[in-house]
Parts: C-alpha cells; structure tokens; sequence
C-alpha cells in the first residue's frame, strides 16, 4: 500500500486495536451480567419464596408473589416449640464470645511469633503451620470426650472457650503476616523508652493493626454463625440450639406443609452476615485475596 | 542471664494461651484419636485394646467405608478442577478496564462467604427438588429433568453444582495473581502477533502457577472436610442408597448416631492420611509445573 505514511498505518492498527477492545469488553460484559444472574438467582428465589404462599412456591420460577405472606415470618419464628427468639440469642452470645476469644488469643499468639525472640520459636511456629492441615474431624472425638468428662456437653463451653486458646491457626496466620510489616523501629523505640512487650502490644501494635483484626473478626464472626457441625456434637437440648440447629430441625421435624415459614427462617438466619458483607465488603475481599482465608 | 530469662518470659507469656489449646486441643486429641483407633470404645465402657481389628474391618468387609472413599473422591476430583476452572475464567473476564468491577466480585463473592450456612444447603434442597427450580428450567427447554436428589445417579452432582457455585474465593486470589502478571508481556506477546489462546498458556499459566498451585491444595483439603451440604441434603445418612455418604458425614455417624468412637477415630486417621498424602503429592508434583520468580536464576 503505497499511499499509506507509516503514520496512517499506526493510526489504523490503533482503531483497529481500540474496536477489538469494545468488542471483547462488551463480550465480556455480557458474560459477566450472564454469571452474576446465575449467581444471585437461587438467594433472590429464595427470598421471594420466603413470601410466597406454599402453593406458589414449587414449580414456579417467578419472583414476584401474587400476595405478600408475610405471616410466614411470624409463623416461621414460631413454628418449633421453642420460638427463634432464643435462637437468636444463643447464637449471638456464642459468636459475641468466640470472636472476642479469637482476636485476644490469636493476636497474642501472633504478636509472639512476629515480633518476640524467644528459644524454640521457629519449631513452635512450624507445629502451629502443620495444625492448619489437621482436619477437625481428627480432634473431633477426643475433644468430644474430653468435653464430656469435664461435664461441658450441653454447655456452650466447648463452643467458646477453644476461641480463647487460638485454636483457629489461621487467624494466627493473617496477624503474624501483618505483623510482620510494621517497622522494627516502632518496638526499639519504646524498649529503649522502659515499654513493657505487653505495652508494646496494646499501645503499638494493636492500634496499628485494627485492618487485619477486623478481617479476622469478621471471619471469625462469619464462621461461627455459620458452624453447624460444633453445635451439632454439643447441644442436645432444643433450648440451647444455636440458629443452623434450629433451621435443621425446620426440615427433619414436620416441614412437608412449612415451604414459605422455613424460607423466611432461612433468610432471617443470613441476614446478620449479610450485614457484615454489605459493611465490610472491601475489607473482606482485600482479606481473601491477601490470605486465602475460605 | 536474667535479660535471656526475661525475654523468654514475654515470648511463653504471650504464646500460653495458644500453647494450652495447642497440647489440650490439638496435639492430645490427635495422639488420643490414634489409640482410640486401635481399640473398642463407645465412651460407656472404657476403650478395649483390639489391635489393627478397625483397619482390618474396614478394609476387608466395611462396603460402606469403600463407598464414602468413592462418593468423597468423586466429589473432590470432580468439583475442585471445575471450581478452579471457573474462577479462572471469571477472573480473566473481570481483568483491568472493566467497569463495576466492585459489584462484580461482590456478587461473585456472596455465595461463597454463605457456602456453609444450613440456608444454603436448604436451598439447594428445593432447588433440585423433582418441582424444584432446576427442573422448571429444564422444562422451559421441553426436558424432563429426574428426581435429582432420590435418584443415587444425580444427586452428587448437585453438590458439585453447589461446591461451582462458591468459586467466589479462588476467583478473588486469582484476580489478585493475574494483577502481578506485567503487562508488558503481553504487550509483547502481541507485537510477536500471538493469539489469545496463545498468549493464556505462554504467559497467564505459567505465571500463574504458584497461584493456580495454592489454590488447587487449599480448596482439595476444603473439598475432603466439606460437610454441612451433604448432612442436610442427604437428611444426615447419606442417602440415597449411600451417594452422599460423603467420608466425613460417615465418620459423624458412627460416631455420634452408632457411639462406634473407636472405629470412627481410625476413619478420622484414614482421612487425615489421605489428606496429608494428597497435599505431599500436590507438593512433589509442584516442582514439575510451579516456578516461582525468584527462583529463576
């Protein structure tokens, strides 16, 4: 092409370049409209059933209700012997407690491993990786009989006070990471001023680190609520049920007729951490991408 | 000397709480859980020695040992590469430029972070439920989907479409990878004129590897301990006809339905083998396909 300057030419490869990319991004676009739909369709279908009339809720994709039940929520609240209320509030203090236990025991831990010297920390260190990969369901029965001879099955004991003895070695993990990044000099400084470590810790460290204690907050918070097999193991009593029991025994008890009360349930017993999420969404996902967590 | 003394101090002070829980909760159990495995217990009758008779059971005559071994199998080797394979593609799809690119990981996000709450796993259950979602989907296409969840041929796979639908959190460290690969190199490729299926195993695999690797490992071990969706949707058995009877829903019931503590802690020590030795085998393989930057001289 004779007629052409290298300059057209430039120019040409340049359009040609920036249509490619508009096509391939609307592509892109499209895909991704297309998954999220996906994605988002089974919690929406769910909440809409949560206020359907039982007839409406089977066979039937649609999402908007012909009328608004919303005495599946009441009923749904009340439909076991014992209401939600209960529920409700045992898992609350059960989470309350476990987070505050993780943060406390595991901060501490982490503090040690990242900025203390002392004999034997790197073997200490490599024991408290390798518990990482231990499955739980190794410790299970042990701990379990170990619970029970304590007289602590039936309590909420077993839940709560392994949180305050770090036993989630992830959370150790993330702290010790970050930990790590803050300037030596920090510490040096207040050694030299007469600072105690423990000083150190909680005038320092702590405030320096609120990031990575709210993101193992709010795992810690995400997984407790979540956890069925603990409570599972644990509680026997209906009263002592934590919501996920609770919700459980919706469907093995008389749930055949209860379609719309057992939605509503469900959706009630995610909302707290939908509220984390909404909250904390940045938090979380910069937690993920730095640190695998789940 | 008393400097050494006090310095050591701080370090245990500050390590006792995770120190107690490590002997009492960890190492204990775990040393427990390996008698208990070669005895008779059913925490009534204090443990009866029995020798290797556990392992031996269950090799030679536990059909339902074999067949938890299959369904947990299965679901791993099944689920794990279709999730990674997603995320990947996802992540690839919401690279730079892409506008709401917040809302996008958000909402990819969700199912993952509510993948273990019992709502999502009674969800599921309506869903593949013979008038459930699924199968009026299916009908809108003229097809007669089966009964997904009775039907022992199909219902495993419903936990595989529910273990793809939290991709969310390998997806967010695959965007974190794909963010550290230079984008020179792909400058590059194209001036070279490479095409993107090109380009993808030229430059985005290898680079990626570590990452692809971490992921791979961290969501095996998850898939092997995975329980909360097969409890509730097999109704806490494994059924139908054992198809869910996922290797730690088995351990569960003998232990806690049957009180069988003794052969249920040599079930829980074949799991914590198998798992170490697929993390070892992923290990091993890694030097083969994973390089690390700094390694490259």
């Amino acid at each position: 092409m004779p007629t052409q300057t290298t300059a057209e030419i430039a120019q040409a490869y340049r359009e040609a370049k920036a249509r490619r990319a508009r096509r391939s991004a609307v592509l892109k676009h499209i895909f991704l409209i297309a998954t999220s739909l996906i994605m988002i369709y089974p919690l929406v279908w769910m909440l809409a059933s949560s206020l359907k009339p039982d007839n409406q809720i089977f066979g039937n994709l649609g999402l908007w209700p012909s009328q608004f039940q919303w005495q599946n929520y009441w009923e749904g609240w009340n439909a076991l012997p014992v209401s939600f209320t209960t529920f409700f509030w045992n898992s609350t203090v059960v989470t309350v407690l476990s987070v505050i236990g993780n943060v406390i025991s595991c901060s501490f831990a982490a503090y040690a491993f990242a900025r203390l010297e002392f004999t034997g920390k790197t073997m200490w260190f490599a024991l408290m990786m390798m518990t990482l990969m231990i499955p739980y369901h190794v410790v299970l029965i042990p701990q379990y009989i170990l619970f029970l001879n304590l007289g602590w099955v039936d309590t909420y004991l077993p839940l709560i006070v392994p949180r305050f003895l770090a036993g989630d070695a992830f959370f150790i993990f993330l702290m010790v990471q970050f930990f790590r990044q803050l300037p030596r000099e920090l510490d040096e400084a207040a050694m030299i001023d007469g600072c105690s470590p423990f000083k150190i810790y909680w005038a320092i460290i702590m405030p320096l680190s609120v990031p990575a204690m709210a993101t193992a907050a709010i795992f810690s918070f995400i997984w407790t609520w979540e956890d069925f097999l603990g409570p599972l193991v644990y509680l026997n009593d209906m009263a002592d049920y934590t919501v996920p029991l609770a919700l459980r025994s919706f469907i093995s008890s008389d749930g055949v007729s209860q379609y719309g009360p057992m939605f509503a349930m469900s959706i009630l017993s995610i909302v707290p951490i939908l509220l984390f999420f909404l909250i904390f969404q940045r938090l979380i996902i910069r937690g993920i991408a730095m640190s695998g967590l789940k | 000397m008393q400097k050494f003394l006090r310095k050591n101090l701080a370090g245990y002070a500050f390590l006792s709480p995770w120190l107690i829980g490590f002997f009492l909760l960890a190492i204990g159990p775990i040393l427990a859980s390996l008698y208990l495995s070669f005895t008779k217990y059913n925490v009534v009758r204090p443990p009866q020695w029995i020798g290797l008779d556990n392992y031996m059971y269950m090799v030679q005559f536990d059909q339902r040992f074999w067949k938890a071994l299959q369904v947990t199998f299965t679901f791993v080797f099944v689920s794990v590469p279709l999730k990674l394979i997603f995320a990947l593609g996802v992540a690839m799809a919401l690279d730079k430029g892409i506008r709401a690119i917040g809302w996008y990981r958000a909402l990819f996000y969700l199912p993952s972070i509510l993948g273990g709450s019992i709502a999502v796993a009674i969800l599921w259950r309506q869903l593949f439920n013979y008038d459930g979602v699924i199968n009026s989907v299916l009908r809108l296409f003229g097809l007669d989907g089966p009964y997904w969840l009775s039907d022992p041929r199909y219902s495993l796979w419903t936990l595989i479409v529910l273990a793809m639908w939290q991709f969310g959190s390998p997806m967010l460290i695959f965007l974190a990878g794909l963010r550290a690969i230079p984008q020179e190199l792909y400058e590059a490729a194209e001036i070279d004129a490479a095409g993107p299926v090109r380009k993808f195993f030229a430059i985005t695999v290898p680079l990626l590897a570590p990452v692809i690797f971490f992921n791979l490992v961290l969501q095996m071990i998850e898939a092997f301990k995975s329980f909360s969706g097969a409890f509730i949707i097999s109704g806490g058995s494994g059924a139908p006809l054992d198809s869910l009877l996922f290797f730690t829903v088995y351990l569960y019931n003998e232990a806690f339905s049957f009180l069988r503590m003794g052969y249920a802690s040599a079930l829980a020590w074949v799991l914590l083998v198998i798992i170490a030795l697929f993390t070892a085998i992923a290990f091993w393989t890694s030097k083969y396909w994973v390089h690390y930057e700094n390694e490259r001289g």
